[in-house]
């Protein structure tokens, strides 16, 4: 009944451009929460970046050579920085104790995750932008030049970041600032199991199946395979794709279902620092 | 006053809410007519913010019901949230917006048609203009206070929630503040439902008081009745007596 009627009732497209109005204002307002967007993506690549030189110069390796680090470190950055960029701004509202003064008006809970969405974009386009012209200069890795493949790793990748962002905003609108941590640190469990910087055969037999349930390691192989053998794998994507599809209806559920308990708990009036 | 249900903007029935194994809000029942200003009072714990997040559809209540304009405010609050607001000095907003910032994002959602005009008549009417275009963080207390007293007014409610509108604030600005409500409710014939310590405040601007305990409505009238059915001289010693020596049986005086 009300768990319906909250996600799906009047949405309107007015208050998603109001909710991301407010949030490009305080970007706009704050010069270094616009260089946190950018440095820790830059320290990342030219750090990976160089790393795969000296190793491709070492080794002769021409899986290094072909880029496989720098666009692995990329594309974990657009898998992290889309988490991250949801979930900051859902925290930005708790920091400022603005929360009740939202739910409180007629902004429907589905217009503020899109908001969250359209806001994780953005961030993601003033971090990652800079950062891929950077790997061009330096290491002449274009991520671009990947074309379709490019596409499809990216959406796969944010579809995974805001579920998993979905999830830890509901878990902090239930519990509060104490589970805040989470948005910094939940995405690094998946760091060993989506096979990041190595393959899936790496992996002990037994971690293997749990690795194929999370979306990225179709990406990181898919990745692997475009820039080793030169071929897109299309059944990977279709298959991060279907994977995503229930974890985004699995974080948007956990999302309403803690919004209804911190209701029935009374937590929504205090929330705050 | 009495009223006709038809008139009714506010309706608590038997309502109940539980925290663990204590209640917070003990089965209490009380109305608001169009155009009438309640004042809620009670001591810390007495349930009053509780009722007022009940009744704004931010905590669901584990019995009773709750109907804001005649709507069930658990399952159909979003018909009706726009024709109310709310203003609560535990509740801020964003520090690094400037004013006008913030009361443009609150107007979009609101869906406040002639935005600018109406955050500009806001600014003149509640003396923001000299610092609108600065950020809300750096603003004093009662300044933080007309601010969100314009956030509060920004779609010209038809309810008006208040939890302790002039909490911390000088004596000067929270008569200025009280002005301003005076000329609110008279100007859109609004409803206020307003949580105060504030025993002056309350007789000023309330046309009924609500004295709550424990969870529970331990007495009701209007000011002016209160005073005299328990002997008292102000609405502050009736809170007093109701506090330390509990709230008369029906139809006894003091």
């Amino acid at each position: 009944m009300s768990l319906a009627h909250d996600t799906f009732s009047g949405f309107s497209i007015n208050r998603v451009y109001a909710l991301v109005l407010r949030y490009t204002y305080l970007l706009r307002s704050s010069w270094p929460r616009l260089l946190e967007l950018v440095y820790w993506p830059a320290v990342q690549m030219l750090t990976w970046g160089f790393i795969q030189v000296y190793i491709a110069n070492t080794s002769g390796k021409a899986a290094f050579a072909a880029g496989t680090l720098i666009g692995a470190m990329l594309l974990w950055d657009v898998l992290f920085r889309s988490q991250l960029g949801f979930s900051i701004s859902f925290l930005e509202e708790i920091w400022a104790r603005n929360m009740a003064n939202l739910l409180m008006s007629p902004m429907r809970p589905l217009e503020f995750v899109a908001a969250l969405i359209i806001m994780s974009l953005i961030r993601l386009a003033i971090g990652l932008g800079p950062v891929s012209i950077m790997a061009i200069l330096f290491f002449g890795f274009n991520y671009f030049a990947m074309g379709l493949g490019a596409v499809l790793f990216f959406i796969n990748l944010v579809l995974t970041g805001w579920a998993v962002g979905l999830a830890v905003s509901g878990i902090v609108l239930r519990h509060g600032l104490g589970a805040e941590s989470l948005a910094w640190t939940v995405m690094f469990i998946m760091l060993p199991l989506a096979c990041v910087y190595y393959p899936v055969s790496v992996l002990p037999d037994f971690l293997q199946p749990l690795a194929w349930c999370l979306p990225p390691t179709y990406v990181f192989e898919g990745l692997r395979a475009l820039l080793i053998d030169h071929t897109l794998r299309s059944d990977l994507m279709i298959m991060a794709f279907m994977i995503n599809v229930i974890l985004l209806i699995g974080g948007t559920t956990i999302f309403m279902v803690l919004l209804q308990k911190a209701r029935a708990a009374g937590s929504l009036l205090q929330m705050g620092e | 006053m009495l009223s006709d249900s038809s008139t009714l903007i506010i309706a608590l029935d038997h309502l109940v809410k539980s925290f663990a194994s204590a209640n917070a809000v003990n089965g209490i029942s009380f109305s608001v007519a169009k155009g009438e200003v309640v004042g809620l009072l009670g001591g810390n714990g007495a349930g009053k913010t509780t009722t007022i997040g009940m009744i704004m559809g931010l905590v669901t209540p584990s019995s009773g019901s709750v109907r804001v304009f005649g709507v069930n405010m658990v399952d159909r609050r979003y018909e009706v949230l726009h024709r109310m607001n709310f203003e609560s000095p535990y509740v801020d907003m964003p520090h690094r917006l400037t004013v006008r910032q913030n009361l443009d994002v609150f107007a979009r959602l609101y869906g406040v048609e002639h935005a600018s005009d109406r955050i500009k008549e806001l600014a003149e009417s509640l003396d923001l203009t000299e610092f609108i275009d600065r950020a809300a963080g750096q603003l004093s207390a009662g300044q933080k206070t007309r601010v969100a007293l314009a956030k509060a007014l920004i779609n010209d409610p038809e309810l008006l929630l208040l939890d302790e509108p002039t909490a911390s604030l000088d004596p000067d600005t929270a008569d200025w503040i009280r002005t301003r409500l005076e000329a609110f409710r008279t100007r859109r014939n609004a409803t206020i439902l307003l949580a105060s310590h504030n025993m002056a405040e309350v007789e000023r601007l309330c046309d009924r008081v609500i004295i709550m305990k424990k969870g529970q409505i331990a007495d009701q009238g209007t000011p002016d009745d209160l005073i005299r059915r328990y002997g008292r001289t102000d609405l502050e010693e009736v809170f007093l007596d109701v506090a330390r020596t509990g709230a008369l049986q029906k139809g006894e005086t003091r």
